[in-house]
């Protein structure tokens, strides 16, 4: 009992130099980290937390140089319906991009099924619910072609997509033959087209349907991309094709899975677009799908796939639309808000690349 | 047998030859195959040169500013021994080099709807006064309102490069309802305080919108509203309406597309300054036959360097000293 842990023998004489060095055991090196390492390793992590910073300091700033008008209710209510359609292209988009795809397409394939649905129910008498669902199918299939293009025929999702944003282009022109489909007309025939245009007004702010529904598809992506197997699979895919498809993954099977529910995903913001615009226009979005990659980038969703928050591509919509509100509303030129958006795709890019040199 | 070939081939020449040596040949150029003012002014062209038995060769640059096509098309009409070419330039300036070329040999060259910088690259421009399409909206909104100095007005341009018929339109309506305009070859370097400002629409119903929107947040009084064209102005009219403003609002635009005059009827537009993409094509073959026949080529309208084409105001609330037609009328008119 009288025992210490202390070794009591004596070592040999030639051994008791060894007294005198270092006892502690090998274990991995635990250098502090500067402020700036731990925020990298933190943005690793969790990629969203930088849109969130970035919007979170946008509103503060806009708010204090633009004021009152700009910190109105009524106004952060309005930014969030000028962003809604291009926040739900963007979740399409980012479906794409977390595939390490892109595609260029999405804008196009909006307007096409809006021209769709407008022309069936307004012009042909078709029950306003057919021609709405015949523009769900057709965005399906639109997305569904795009899929078979990457899977089937092996062709890299940036010319695909980049052919058939002009084949859907001019399938609309065609159908519509570049002529605007007139609200009043919409009015007096399908009226359920504006749905998403009606409004709830909450003290000053006025929530339009449509922006409801943006949150709403974003909530739905995340949580298939984060709590179901599938959204594992989607962000393997994108992480290393080749890797998911050695762990068993069926990967071209869901590959075309993530483009049919993207040209789904465009259906919706087809629907919430005549609503959002009030008339079915063949000319506009026309750089709806740059925008909508510009919102993904912003909001920190990696262009090499496989990382960044869905959520992410909603806080980039944000961004764009919480900066051109700031900046108008403190009378800088349209000029300059272009300026200011490029610099921030910049941004965003420069920072996914300081992100990714952490060795996980 | 080679030579059976060459043979017939010769004679297939010289016939075609023939045949084509007692016709003139024409072309025309347009920016786009899609916009229905274009359509409008194909279907213009092909009526007059059917008429005056010239053979027409059209040709469209696939969107607007698309210089590459364009240019193609005129060194094409070149080498087709045309007559004449009668062309909407993409781009005022990038397309001079081409067109001196045609001129050097021989062609007659008429800038049709959008002028050449300097107008005299071409031989003529036939195209809408679109300074005055924009004043006589301004004289009418300045008219319907009475008293302007209580008058808030938002300005719907094109998009921010300052192209000619953006400042032209813009100018021409902000001098008309009577607002020092300073330089009037720009926008918004005026300093009415009746000015809350302006945005940008990128001439369709989803700008209009957005741009509306912007304007009232700067200002929610805005009664008077200038748009640079009809899409625009449907835009602008559905951001009103959201909030409940769409009666507070003179809305004015400038194009004469067919539902641009419906919505005049239905009183989402109060006026709307109409053009004439038809007559300047079909005014455009008729200067061509004559050159082709007696070399002379077409003269200016007077005090400007174009030929004017005509604009006519419509409107259903029409004032005194402002002529006029009615929405009904321009229906028989419209385009597209």
């Amino acid at each position: 009992m009288s025992d210490t842990t202390q070794p009591t023998r004596k070592g040999q004489e030639f051994e008791q130099t060894l007294d005198a060095s270092d006892k502690t055991v090998a274990s991995f090196e635990h250098e502090s980290r500067g402020f700036v390492d731990r925020l990298q390793h933190a943005l690793h992590s969790n990629p969203t937390l930088v849109p969130v910073i970035v919007l979170i300091g946008a509103v503060a700033v806009f708010g204090l140089i633009a004021g009152g008008k700009f910190f109105s209710a009524f106004n952060l209510s309005l930014i969030i319906q000028q962003v809604s359609i291009i926040g739900i292209l963007a979740a399409a988009q980012s479906l794409i991009v977390l595939t390490a795809g892109i595609d260029l397409s999405v804008a196009a394939i909006m307007v096409l099924m809006a021209v769709i649905a407008g022309n069936l129910s307004v012009y042909m008498g078709v029950p306003p619910v057919l021609g709405l669902l015949a523009s769900f199918v057709g965005g399906t299939a639109a997305g569904l072609m795009n899929g078979l293009l990457v899977t089937r025929v092996k062709l890299p999702p940036f010319i695909t997509t980049l052919g058939t944003w002009s084949i859907f282009y001019a399938l609309n022109l065609w159908l519509s033959g570049a002529q605007s489909i007139r609200s009043q007309d919409i009015d007096a025939n399908a009226s359920i087209l504006k749905f998403f245009g009606n409004n709830i007004a909450l003290g000053g702010a006025r929530i339009t349907y449509g922006s409801i529904l943006m949150v709403a598809v974003f909530a739905v992506l995340w949580y298939m991309l984060n709590k179901t197997a599938w959204g594992r699979h989607v962000y393997a895919i994108g992480d290393d094709k080749d890797s998911a498809e050695l762990a068993g993954i069926r990967t071209d099977r869901t590959l075309l899975s993530v483009y049919a529910l993207s040209g789904f995903v465009c259906a919706i913001a087809a629907w919430a677009s005549i609503g959002r615009v009030g008339s079915i226009s063949p000319q506009a979005f026309y750089e709806g799908n740059l925008q909508s990659i510009t919102a993904v980038v912003i909001g920190g969703i990696s262009l090499f796939g496989g990382r960044g928050s869905i959520m992410g591509a909603l806080f980039g919509a944000l961004i764009v639309g919480v900066f051109q509100s700031g900046l108008r509303l403190a009378g800088v030129d349209v000029l300059w808000q272009v300026f200011a958006i490029g610099w921030l795709i910049i941004f965003a890019v420069a920072i996914d690349q300081w992100i990714r040199k952490v060795s996980a | 047998m080679k030579k059976l070939l060459a043979g017939t081939a010769l004679a297939f020449a010289s016939m075609s030859g023939a045949s084509f040596a007692a016709d003139t040949t024409a072309c025309l150029i347009t920016k786009t195959d899609t916009n229905p003012f274009f359509v409008k002014m194909k279907e213009g062209a092909s009526a007059a040169a059917a008429e005056n038995g010239i053979d027409l060769n059209t040709f469209a640059g696939k969107i607007d500013g698309d210089v590459e096509t364009q240019i193609a098309a005129v060194e094409s009409c070149i080498a087709a021994g045309a007559k004449g070419i009668l062309i909407t330039p993409s781009d005022s300036r990038a397309l001079a080099p081409v067109v001196g070329q045609a001129r050097d040999a021989g062609l007659l060259v008429i800038a049709l709807d959008t002028p050449f910088e300097p107008a005299e690259t071409a031989d003529a421009t036939f195209a809408t006064d679109n300074f005055l399409a924009g004043e006589l909206i301004g004289q009418w909104a300045a008219a319907t309102m009475g008293d302007t100095s209580e008058a808030k007005i938002a300005l719907l341009d094109l998009n921010p490069s300052q192209i000619s018929v953006d400042y032209l339109r813009d100018n021409g309506f902000l001098q008309g309802f009577g607002v020092d305009i300073k330089d009037p070859t720009k926008m918004g370097d005026e300093d009415d305080a009746r000015i809350v400002g302006n945005d940008v629409t990128n001439g369709n119903e989803e700008g209009g919108r957005t741009a509306m929107e912007n304007l009232l947040q700067k200002d929610s009084g805005v009664n008077v509203v200038y748009t640079i064209n009809e899409p625009a102005a449907a835009g602008a009219y559905e951001a009103l309406k959201s909030v409940g403003l769409e009666d507070q609002a003179l809305i004015v635009s400038v194009d004469g597309g067919c539902p641009g005059v419906q919505n005049v009827a239905d009183g989402v537009i109060g006026a709307t300054s109409m053009q004439f993409p038809l007559l300047m094509a079909s005014k455009g073959i008729e200067a061509i036959k004559a050159y082709a026949e007696t070399g002379e080529k077409p003269q200016n309208t007077d005090g400007l360097d174009f030929v004017n084409t005509g604009v006519e105001l419509v409107t259903d609330a029409p004032v005194e000293g402002i002529p006029s037609i009615t929405s009904e009328e321009a229906l028989g008119k419209c385009w597209g």
